[in-house]
């Protein structure tokens, strides 16, 4: 770098001169760094444009305080603009840093066909490949369920290849792990349909149907959906963000080339252990419901315990209870399902993982809410 | 040879300790302005964590870590921040941020730290990128390049606001030939026209013989330094044989120079 001068100006500025013969000599003088202000290169094309036509380009750095990329920068445009103009350049005037690191830059060109253009597609191409992209979504998911029937078919059999300490972990951790939340959500879903039963069957004296009410919807209908819904959040996002980075690391290639079919190892332990928990918190909730219920009907509507008991087995049969576990099994497979799927066709980037978890979830919840809207059709049709 | 009165990096006294487990301990040593330091030894004697602990992100168990003379870890955390934009990492597998372009990555810092416009960031991100040989992959994301580019990637991005002191965690790691080379080119290159204080740790010996300058061996059994130097003096002249083994691939009673 070259010697301080104290009257050199605190900024970076350029100087043009015209020398007798057709030369621009380009003086740089002060601090030329990406901290201080530096002149726009406009300036100098200007004077590159002007006649009589320039054909050789020199530079002097005397007075150059200080210089980084700002000024390679600036020079790599200067240059660009005089080959371009058939200036000859030269740059002997420059510091020998500078000079070297404009050849380093020079020195690997520019790889064919690397840049990519950013042509706007129409708006009608881009909805073209939306319906394309969505289609072919659509069967990547159908191609995912049914590969992951063939493995839940090989387990039948005995033939999956899976770690039993896996599904041991899956199981306590979208099981046992999960009892808190469920406790919540399904203490207070009871509290509620008891409160809003209760205002709404008061005012005909019927009170005593608030038992009824609460018994049916929890083993029916909220029991199963408030559970899948939580799961959605819990475990759904949980699997995606697993796969996902499992699939950033590069550890689903390293199953595949060591022939152990990721469908089996990773996603099979995960929707057993869903199916198989989602039943028992099902019925946990359904419990933690109904005793919410008894505490509003006892404590605020004047029943006896008896009397709610009763009401509420008078009420809720085997068929709903069936009915409602039945549910919570295929909330279960269809929250796993979302959940792997998701993670298996996550990118292999940060973002990535984040939108699959997001994505698991949504279609988790969007499936549960849909394939429960099925299930009304269908006992309403079948008279259950 | 008369040693320049300031160092740029000294390390004093320094205990490194995960815990109530030391990794080494009593390191004492400086590294001058414009030199390639390295930090070599066998594989877990705690090459990265010492690099950890000059870049800031490990705090010492005991001892000082200072910067032109200035102690980091009793600083204050503006001066703290001042430090550490001196600094430039290249990290072990690049660690460019996945879900930006190399574009985004390199102006990341720019855009955080200095005043210029998006044009003027642009062009400096270009010629960064062109630096190592990568001109024309702004638009590319991490995944969709090679590994030895992704390294080069994260040069550039280390390289982005000028540091004047380069960290290098094993540059040379999962590279060809031909690409290590070109890297320790590179770095020679960016200490002789910038003058930038590079330090490196390292196990290829290749480079350690090429860029070094000076070095340090760190032993694993001893947990502490076992000589510090320039590399090519200890390959020929320590008396210690496990650095000259470890200098000349196990062969410690060579007695020619390899």
């Amino acid at each position: 770098m070259s010697t301080v001068d104290r009257t050199a100006p605190a900024r970076g500025e350029v100087r043009c001169e015209r020398r007798a013969d057709d030369t621009l000599l380009l003086r740089l003088v002060g601090n030329w760094r990406i901290y201080a202000t530096a002149p726009v290169v406009t300036e100098v094309y200007q004077q590159l444009d002007a006649s009589p036509a320039v054909r050789r380009l020199a530079f002097e750095a005397q007075e150059l305080t200080g210089w980084d990329s700002r000024l390679l920068t600036f020079l790599r445009q200067v240059m660009e603009a005089s080959t371009h103009r058939q200036i000859v350049v030269d740059q002997h005037g420059l510091p020998e840093g500078v000079r070297r690191l404009l050849a380093l830059a020079a020195a690997v060109p520019e790889l064919e066909g690397a840049r990519r253009g950013a042509p706007r597609p129409s708006w009608l191409a881009s909805i073209g490949t939306e319906v394309l992209a969505s289609w072919k979504g659509a069967w990547e998911m159908v191609d995912f369920i049914g590969e992951a029937v063939l493995a839940c078919l090989r387990c039948v059999v005995g033939a999956a290849r899976f770690r039993r300490v896996d599904l041991v972990l899956f199981v306590q951790e979208c099981g046992a792990q999960a009892l808190g939340i469920v406790t919540l959500i399904s203490f207070l879903i009871g509290l509620i349909l008891a409160i809003m039963g209760a205002v709404q069957l008061r005012q005909f004296g019927a009170q005593i149907y608030v038992a009824d009410l609460v018994g049916l919807g929890m083993t029916r209908e909220m029991g199963a959906v408030m559970t899948g819904v939580i799961m959605a959040g819990r475990t759904g996002a949980a699997f995606a963000a697993q796969l996902g980075t499992m699939q950033v690391n590069e550890e689903i290639d390293a199953l595949t080339t060591m022939g152990i079919p990721p469908m089996e190892f990773l996603v099979l332990p995960r929707m057993l252990a869903l199916m198989v928990m989602m039943p028992l918190l099902c019925v946990y909730a359904d419990l933690v419901g109904m005793g919410a219920g008894l505490l509003i009907g006892t404590g605020l509507l004047d029943m006896s315990l008896v009397e709610y008991v009763n009401e509420t087995r008078k009420a809720v049969h085997l068929v709903d209870c069936g009915l409602g576990l039945f549910k919570s099994v295929v909330f279960g497979a269809l929250v796993a399902l979302a959940g792997c799927v998701r993670g298996m066709q996550c990118g292999r980037s940060a973002a990535a993982v984040g939108a699959a978890a997001t994505s698991a979830v949504v279609t988790g919840i969007v499936w549960i809410i849909a394939s429960d809207g099925l299930f009304a059709v269908l006992t309403e049709r079948l008279g259950l | 040879m008369v040693p320049p009165p300031e160092p740029r990096i000294t390390i004093n006294d320094l205990t490194m300790a995960y815990g109530s487990f030391v990794i080494q301990r009593d390191l004492t040593f400086s590294i001058q302005p414009g030199e390639i330091f390295i930090i070599m030894g066998g594989s877990g004697c705690g090459k990265s964590t010492l690099l950890r602990h000059l870049i800031g992100l490990l705090s010492p168990a005991k001892g000082e870590v200072l910067y032109d003379g200035e102690n980091f870890w009793t600083a204050a955390p503006e001066d703290r921040e001042r430090m550490k934009r001196r600094f430039g990492v290249l990290y072990q597998s690049g660690a460019l941020w996945s879900s930006m372009t190399l574009a985004e990555n390199v102006a990341l810092p720019l855009g955080e730290y200095t005043g210029l416009s998006p044009g003027e960031i642009r062009d400096v991100v270009s010629l960064k990128l062109a630096l190592v040989g990568l001109a024309g992959f702004e638009d590319f994301y991490p995944s969709e390049i090679s590994g030895g580019m992704r390294k080069r990637a994260g040069l550039a991005r280390a390289m982005a606001l000028d540091p004047d002191m380069l960290f290098f965690d094993e540059p040379s790691a999962g590279l060809d030939p031909l690409s290590s080379r070109r890297l320790d080119d590179l770095i020679l290159e960016l200490r002789d026209s910038l003058g930038a204080t590079v330090v490196v740790v390292t196990h290829e010996l290749a480079s350690i013989f090429t860029i070094g300058d000076k070095s340090v061996f760190l032993d694993a059994e001893t947990k502490t330094i076992l000589a510090v130097g320039p590399p090519k003096t200890l390959r020929d002249t320590s008396p210690e044989p496990k650095i000259r083994a470890f200098l000349r691939r196990g062969d410690a009673d060579a007695t020619t120079a390899v």
